[in-house]
């Protein structure tokens, strides 16, 4: 599968990634590249088979527990918002997300 | 003191117990070695002597006290930058965390620690461990100690490179779909992933998250063995950790492999050529000397692994990458006019071209009208992968198989810049690796030989889930036959 250019530009808004001009260029050609490996699953039986999300269903280990809801410490605030670029009282600050 | 890039986990606890050094003695030294050598591959981010020096304070403490030493007594041990260690900066290779002060201790990390290991520094990989060459690093990629002018392999490629140089005894990797194997058998060590779920990964930080391994790098396979043990087991800060008791892995290096069935896949053999190729032929006559049964079997689905694999793990990276956006994670963009242009912007500027192919094509398989065709498509696929596996070691026409083994890595180490242009040809080099990531089986690489040019091969091993006691059996006994890295 071909993606044009139109198509890499609305992918990488889903993204929420800024590409350059050039960036957008290599990504046509790379993904186009990519895609037509991809596209070799369709020539794949599947009919029947129920898609794999968990790796040790079968192998019957209880993996995917929930562990006893045992207060713990959490990290506090101030370790939370330690490595963040802007802060203020203890909070994450981010530019103004609604207009008045 | 003898030379700190021979030392092995037992030769360190022989050499505290008999009182020849102390573990402040081969950390000061441990240190001093790796800064020496660190400038000629690149394999460390950075050391960290203040956490080395007081872990070994406290094994000297325990050690004068009379107390009996962990496992991992005096032991240094590097730790990939994926892993994070609390008060180390944790760079995952990348520039959008390059100041990034991890605030807690992975699970492997404290267990490893209260074993008596004394974690020295933080080593190279390709950015959030994506790539085969550990070219994608934001702080430059690493040379191979064998043969400087190629690539250690990827992602886990400081690590690997640490091990052979001997500027660590042991050391943990990440496995995706090759990143402990691949690197391993390209710079000659005893790399190990272990069945999905064996080792926590709290504290990894997630790339594809049923995909993702924490596991061992070592220069024999009983030291990887001990490592693994250490870190195995069940851990409430990870739902997906497995609860399964671990064994004693170092009780079942038997030496005694006779009559292990032994599986070699058609399918697989047929792609390998060259040296590669003779090398692992003579390691089947080598496991035939040992008393395997060698025969062939078929893994059916194989041709279709990388494809699968690069659907599964761009589409779970792409959502586990989403949470890199400005606000949390100490890099924001100048240019952060309002809340969507800080995310576009701080994400374009901060990931590297491969992370960002792989947050697109995740996207993309991922968007509406492709979902079901790609997505849910390689989750199929991915479990006639596994029933491969299922039916080979759970008995089938074939019958019953005690372990497969194959090439890790279509060729040896490549030249640094021979393949960075080109990712179709770089993803298409994992397959020998992938299958088994997409199963979640335990596997590993061992080194098999050596090519006209000097360059290593790993034999890979893989047996069925938890099945790690038989794996590294057959791997110990194999060593045995052909020698380690640490016995060179």
């Amino acid at each position: 599968m071909k993606l044009t250019e139109k198509e890499v530009r609305y992918v990488a808004g889903l993204a929420n990634l800024s590409l350059s001009e050039d960036e957008l260029a290599r990504m046509v050609h790379d993904l186009g590249g990519i895609l037509t490996q991809m596209d070799r699953l369709a020539e794949i039986d599947t009919t029947g088979v129920e898609p794999m999300a968990q790796v040790l269903y079968d192998a019957g280990d209880d993996t995917a527990t929930l562990r006893e809801d045992v207060e713990r410490t959490p990290l506090g605030s101030d370790a939370a918002v330690a490595n963040a670029v802007v802060t203020a009282s203890g909070y994450f600050k981010v530019p103004l997300v609604i207009e008045r | 003191m003898s030379n700190i890039a021979k030392q092995t986990i037992s030769s360190i606890r022989e050499g505290l117990l008999s009182r020849r050094f102390s573990a402040t003695e081969i950390t000061v030294q441990a240190l001093a070695f790796a800064a020496g050598e660190n400038p000629k591959t690149n394999a460390y981010l950075r050391l960290c002597p203040e956490r080395a020096l007081a872990a070994a304070a406290k094994v000297d403490a325990a050690l004068a006290a009379g107390e009996s030493l962990g496992l991992l007594a005096g032991v240094p041990v590097a730790v990939k930058d994926v892993i994070l260690t609390k008060g180390v900066i944790t760079t995952c290779g990348s520039k959008i965390l390059e100041h990034y002060n991890p605030p807690y201790d992975a699970t492997a990390v404290e267990r490893l620690e209260a074993a008596g290991g004394i974690i020295i520094g933080k080593t190279n990989c390709d950015e959030f461990a994506m790539g085969s060459s550990n070219e994608n690093s934001a702080f430059g990629p690493v040379r191979n100690p064998v043969a400087p002018d190629r690539v250690p392999g990827g992602s886990s490629g400081g690590s690997a490179a640490v091990v052979a140089q001997g500027t660590a005894v042991v050391s943990l990797g990440s496995d995706t779909g090759g990143s402990i194997r691949q690197p391993a058998s390209f710079c000659g060590v005893v790399g190990v992933t272990p069945t999905y779920g064996r080792v926590s990964r709290y504290g990894l930080s997630a790339f594809a998250s049923t995909l993702d391994h924490i596991g061992p790098f070592a220069r024999n396979v009983s030291d990887a063995a001990t490592l693994l043990e250490v870190m195995a087991g069940r851990d409430p800060l990870d739902s997906t950790s497995a609860a399964a008791p671990v064994p004693s892995y170092a009780a079942s290096l038997t030496g005694d492999v006779r009559g292990m069935r032994v599986g070699v896949p058609v399918e697989y053999m047929k792609h390998a050529t060259g040296e590669t190729a003779t090398l692992i032929y003579q390691a089947l006559d080598t496991l035939r000397g040992l008393g395997c049964e060698v025969v062939d079997v078929s893994l059916p689905s194989t041709d279709y692994a990388v494809a699968t694999y690069y659907v599964i793990a761009t589409a779970e990276a792409s959502s586990n990458l989403a949470r890199y956006d400005g606000v949390r994670y100490t890099t924001r963009s100048a240019e952060a006019s309002s809340l969507i242009s800080m995310y576009q912007h701080s994400r374009g500027e901060g990931f590297g071209p491969e992370v960002k192919r792989r947050i697109m094509l995740g996207t993309y398989v991922l968007s509406h009208g492709y979902y079901d065709a790609y997505y849910v498509k390689a989750q199929r696929v991915r479990a006639l992968i596994a029933r491969d596996f299922t039916q080979a070691f759970g008995g089938s026409a074939q019958g019953k198989l005690d372990a497969i083994v194959a090439p890790v890595s279509p060729f040896p180490a490549f030249k640094l810049g021979e393949k960075v242009d080109d990712p179709v040809a770089m993803y298409l080099s994992d397959i020998y690796t992938i299958t088994g990531s997409l199963a979640g089986i335990p596997c590993m690489s061992v080194p098999c030989g050596l090519t006209s040019e000097g360059l290593p091969v790993g034999l890979q091993i893989l047996c069925d889930h938890f099945k790690e006691p038989e794996m590294f059996r057959l791997a110990h006994a194999f060593e045995s036959a052909v020698g380690s890295a640490s016995s060179n």
